[in-house]
């Protein structure tokens, strides 16, 4: 959400022209909008859904609805944030959902079948996950083979070692008085504990564009206006207290939904600020140009398959914590769609270089809102499935627009 | 490409009297080392050499048997028609292309440049014709791809962007921002780019993929400038370029390439109808008009 926070807008424009104030924030806002990794289309397109599910079915925005839009968008929200992470870099997993099933299942059959503790089951899954992307990676970069396909194969591969692992009862149910369980049905934060995580973001983002900013003015560049610090840390505080304080009348913010923002946030870190999230753009931007600029190229693409997988194994095993139980359906169907067409309606690219670790979150909410807005509605699947693909098309045609306009700009 | 429609003659004449410190004009400077001596000077031991090294792509012997040395404080320029293997040369030194046979020697100890950043980890930088950049990225961060400015996992932007004015500076480049995706650039502000880039690591010997071939005057000037500068600190260049202004505002020796073989080394006073004659392999004398001709027309246009 903050993709802009400590660079872009104002201060490239005030390189050139050290503009006041006034017309800094207002170049702030057409970059906001129009920028490299522009969230508002996103953010406009979520509030519309909002609008109309909200016109439609008062329902829909109480706050107890809300609570369990965010715990539905967790489990896909995580793998989304994993395919943002090879989209980024050029490829395309489309086993994702597979990899989540089977992490389920070992997780089950690991804990309720063969007695592990839950934290050896769920090591062993993610275990497993790392150990998907790793093959994946090396086949891609050694052999070369496209990663649709391996992916592909993988898909079906996985698909068939869950039901492998799974046996022949095809379902197993975690006993529903266990931590993990537990904790992620039950647990939510205190809203003492919730205010006190808002005050500390808050204060960090604060605290680190005021460091930017200082740190700038001492290397004689050029900076940032107050007005847009306060703006922006403003924004983020409404947000935060409005989501937090909203969602604290009903049951609260759920331990799994602060796990997937700290996820996309350590993520978001990792992409802007690390040399290999730097990595992570050039390859997949400009897969030669990095390799000659001295990019290690195999090994990005292969950490970013293997992030991928091992989130979407995480997934799985939040979506297993969720329903209290791993079945054949877990991970099926839909789910690798759900979480690609989640990661492009945010705003990341198919084809490489271009998005940013939150366009997982907004994406998961635009179509969980649309799944849960329907299903308050006593629609069937099949509406769901026709909307959401809908929903998906005008994402990418907004995008394209956008894009189209900023390439002319 | 926004350049050429100025007055001609006004940035040429930039190139003549470069203003850069530790610039003396660069025809005097090669006249100086060179005085009336038709053999290429040896100043040092070389930097880099190449010895015997050949490549070939499929069926096509892009370079047979070569022998080459760079020496510090040297301009050394490669020339060749089309084919000849002059971006093969280059790639080779870049450690893009490896040879099928031969050695390249660094101090005379011989070395594999396997990938890039071998080479640019033994001082080598090389500036490909096609630059290399990361369209979506931005200035800072393409001129610091690949060794990134950062303490522990964390990059340092501001340091890195204060490094960047720094070698912009120092190239008197105008570019609008250094928080611009490159893709917004014109050619030439991405040739600068390009070359500032290969200059951040301090490397000892600069290789220069036709730098000036989509330059406008004033930048190909520019560039040129920064040449004499580069050798006027002690750095080896290898350009690479068919421009006759290039050769003749810098090269303190010119290798000539013809088919994959070296035709001959000749100092920078040669004349650009010698060096035709040798690069396309017509030695007739009586063939002086037409060339004349091309040698009017490339230096008319700055390049």
């Amino acid at each position: 959400m903050n993709r802009d926070g400590t660079r872009g807008g104002g201060r490239t424009l005030a390189a050139v022209d050290p503009a006041p104030a006034e017309a800094g924030s207002r170049a702030a806002l057409r970059q906001w909008f129009h920028g490299e990794h522009g969230v508002a289309p996103i953010v406009v397109g979520l509030a519309l859904v909002w609008v109309v599910l909200a016109a439609i079915e008062p329902d829909f925005l109480s706050a107890e609805n809300l609570v369990n839009l965010t715990l539905q968008s967790v489990p896909v929200g995580v793998i989304a944030l994993g395919v943002v992470l090879v989209l980024l870099v050029g490829q395309i997993d489309l086993s994702v959902g597979s990899v989540s099933g089977l992490a389920a299942a070992i997780v089950a059959v690991g804990t309720v079948t063969a007695g592990w503790p839950f934290a050896v089951g769920v090591l062993v899954a993610l275990a497993c996950g790392l150990a998907v992307g790793l093959v994946y990676g090396v086949l891609s970069t050694r052999l070369g083979l496209p990663s649709f396909v391996i992916t592909l194969a993988g898909l079906l591969f996985f698909a068939g070692v869950q039901l492998r692992v799974l046996g022949p009862l095809g379902s197993i149910n975690l006993p529903f008085e266990s931590w993990f369980v537990r904790a992620i049905q039950q647990g939510f934060l205190e809203p003492g504990v919730a205010w006190a995580l808002v005050a500390v973001w808050i204060l960090a983002y604060l605290g680190m564009q005021v460091w930017v900013r200082e740190r700038r003015r001492r290397a004689d560049l050029s900076c940032v206006p107050w007005s847009q610090i306060a703006l922006r840390t403003g924004a983020l505080a409404l947000v935060l207290a409005a989501a937090v304080g909203y969602l604290s009348t009903a049951r609260g913010v759920g331990y799994s939904v602060v796990l997937f923002v700290v996820l996309v946030i350590v993520a978001d870190v990792a992409l802007r600020r690390t040399r290999w999230g730097r990595s992570v753009r050039a390859v997949g931007s400009d897969r030669r140009a990095a390799l000659l600029s001295g990019v290690a190229v195999h090994r990005t693409v292969i950490s970013c398959f293997m992030a991928c997988s091992t989130l979407a194994a995480l997934g799985g095993i939040l979506a297993a914590g969720r329903l209290g139980a791993a079945n054949q359906g877990t991970g099926g169907a839909d789910t690798y769609l759900t979480a690609i067409a989640a990661a492009v309606i945010g705003g990341t690219s198919l084809f490489g270089g271009r998005g940013s670790a939150w366009s997982a979150l907004l994406g998961v909410l635009v179509i969980q809102s649309v799944a849960n807005g329907l299903t308050l509605l006593d629609l069937d699947q099949a509406t769901r499935f026709m909307v959401t693909g809908a929903v998906l098309l005008g994402a990418i045609i907004v995008d394209m627009l956008v894009r189209r306009r900023r390439q002319e700009a | 490409m926004r350049e050429p429609t100025e007055p001609g003659p006004t940035p040429l004449r930039a190139t003549a009297a470069p203003a850069g410190p530790g610039g003396a004009s660069p025809r005097a400077s090669s006249a100086s080392a060179e005085p009336g001596s038709t053999l290429p000077r040896v100043s040092s031991a070389p930097v880099v050499s190449l010895r015997g090294v050949s490549k070939r792509f499929g069926g096509v012997r892009a370079l047979v048997d070569v022998d080459v040395d760079v020496h510090e404080h040297e301009v050394l320029a490669v020339v060749g028609d089309n084919g000849a293997g002059k971006s093969t040369l280059a790639g080779v030194l870049a450690g893009a292309h490896r040879p099928d046979s031969g050695q390249v020697l660094v101090d005379g100890v011989p070395v594999v440049l396997d990938s890039p950043a071998a080479a640019r980890a033994l001082g080598i930088a090389t500036v490909f014709q096609e630059l290399a950049l990361v369209n979506d990225l931005d200035v800072v961060e393409n001129l610091f791809l690949g060794h990134e400015v950062g303490s522990g996992v964390f990059l340092d932007e501001v340091e890195m962007e204060r490094r960047a004015w720094q070698v912009l500076d120092q190239l008197a480049a105008s570019v609008p921002s250094v928080r611009d995706p490159v893709r917004t650039l014109s050619g030439g502000q991405r040739q600068v780019i390009a070359v500032a880039r290969a200059l951040l690591g301090s490397p000892r010997v600069v290789v220069l993929d036709e730098p000036t071939a989509s330059l406008g005057v004033r930048q190909t000037a520019e560039v040129l400038n920064l040449i004499t500068r580069l050798r006027a600190r002690g750095h080896a260049v290898v350009l690479i370029s068919h421009q006759a202004g290039d050769l003749q505002a810098v090269a303190d020796r010119i290798l000539v390439l013809r088919l994959g073989r070296v035709h001959g080394a000749y100092t920078g006073e040669t004349s650009y109808e010698d060096l035709l004659a040798a690069m396309t392999g017509a030695v007739r004398p009586g063939s002086g008009t037409p060339m004349k001709a091309d040698q009017a027309r490339g230096s008319g246009t700055g390049r």
